[in-house]
């Protein structure tokens, strides 16, 4: 497997959506291929820092101002009819 | 190294309950579907409008479409996914209104083919983010996806940060499975790259003397 190959393959192997076969191929590539090794880390790293960094977490009291006002918004809609929206 | 583990999938047993409740015309099960899902599509509508208030105003305008066009709804896909492709048009109308003079849409980034080639190769510290203050990552995490196309953000927010699956994704956002996959790459490899310049490891020379350290500074390049 080329380094390029292993690029192509990089999203299935991350979300675990890989044939048997390409994944040993793949992992064979990672044990001598450094490069490929720390881009594969790093891409890791990056998917779970984002995913744990509560980036635009939606404050308690803006939460509760904003569901009040799509309910009133919601209710307006309802006794007006379809056509309000 | 192995897959990434994906999110707890929220119980869905109950969602299709409380829609068909909701669609009877009882308020409090729409709410508790707003409940559910409110911080999800905050997180959504920000990362693609990268501004607060047209998150708030995309939330209010993404539950008020679904609930008038509830009887719409045909139940063939779960209801979380139909009210993000909601929100995530209403967010990305919000972006064109903005910024007119920029093409927004969801096709573009095949020009932006070789940016996604891994250039810098220097491995990162054990633990890069906690160089940081919290105030500190959140400022770098959202200064580089904000560097991201539309198109590609997006994508990354719906798979790797609210855990769609790429077929969820795909129905989301209109897109075909491959477009998806190759967009979600080349997201994944674009932040990578960026954010080596503030988690690579020190003192790993790697033949790149770029000097631009570890502030927080503006990325983007919108």
């Amino acid at each position: 497997m080329k380094c390029s190959e292993f690029l192509n393959e990089l999203t299935n192997y991350l979300d675990g959506v890989i044939d048997e076969s390409t994944k040993v191929e793949l992992e064979n590539h990672l044990s001598w291929c450094h490069n490929c090794y720390v881009v594969c880390d790093t891409t890791k790293k990056t998917i779970e820092i984002y995913r744990d960094s509560q980036l635009y977490e939606l404050p308690d009291d803006l939460r509760g101002r904003l569901r009040s006002a799509i309910m009133k918004k919601c209710q307006q809609h309802k006794r007006r009819g379809p056509e309000s929206v | 190294m192995g897959a990434i583990q994906n999110k707890l999938e929220q119980p869905v047993s109950d969602e299709l309950a409380l829609v068909r409740a909701a669609k009877q015309g009882d308020d409090s099960a729409f709410e508790e579907l707003v409940r559910r899902y409110d911080r999800n599509v905050f997180r959504i509508a920000q990362h693609i409008t990268q501004n607060r208030e047209d998150a708030e105003d995309v939330v209010q305008e993404a539950f008020l479409k679904a609930y008038s066009n509830l009887a719409k709804f045909q139940e063939q896909s779960k209801f979380y996914t139909w009210l993000v492709r909601i929100a995530v048009n209403e967010a990305l109308m919000k972006l064109r209104r903005k910024k007119p003079e920029r093409t927004v849409s969801l096709d573009e980034d095949i020009k932006t083919e070789d940016d996604s080639l891994p250039r810098e190769i220097a491995d990162w510290s054990p633990n890069p983010e906690q160089q940081y203050t919290q105030a500190e990552l959140r400022e770098i995490l959202s200064k580089t996806i904000q560097g991201l196309p539309p198109g590609f953000r997006t994508v990354f927010v719906l798979r790797d940060v609210e855990g769609l699956s790429t077929e969820e994704t795909a129905a989301a956002l209109e897109l075909s499975v491959p477009a998806v996959k190759s967009r979600l790459l080349r997201a994944r490899l674009q932040l990578r790259e960026r954010l080596g310049k503030f988690f690579r490891k020190r003192g790993n020379g790697n033949g790149d003397n770029r000097e631009d350290g570890n502030r927080p500074s503006g990325d983007g390049n919108q």
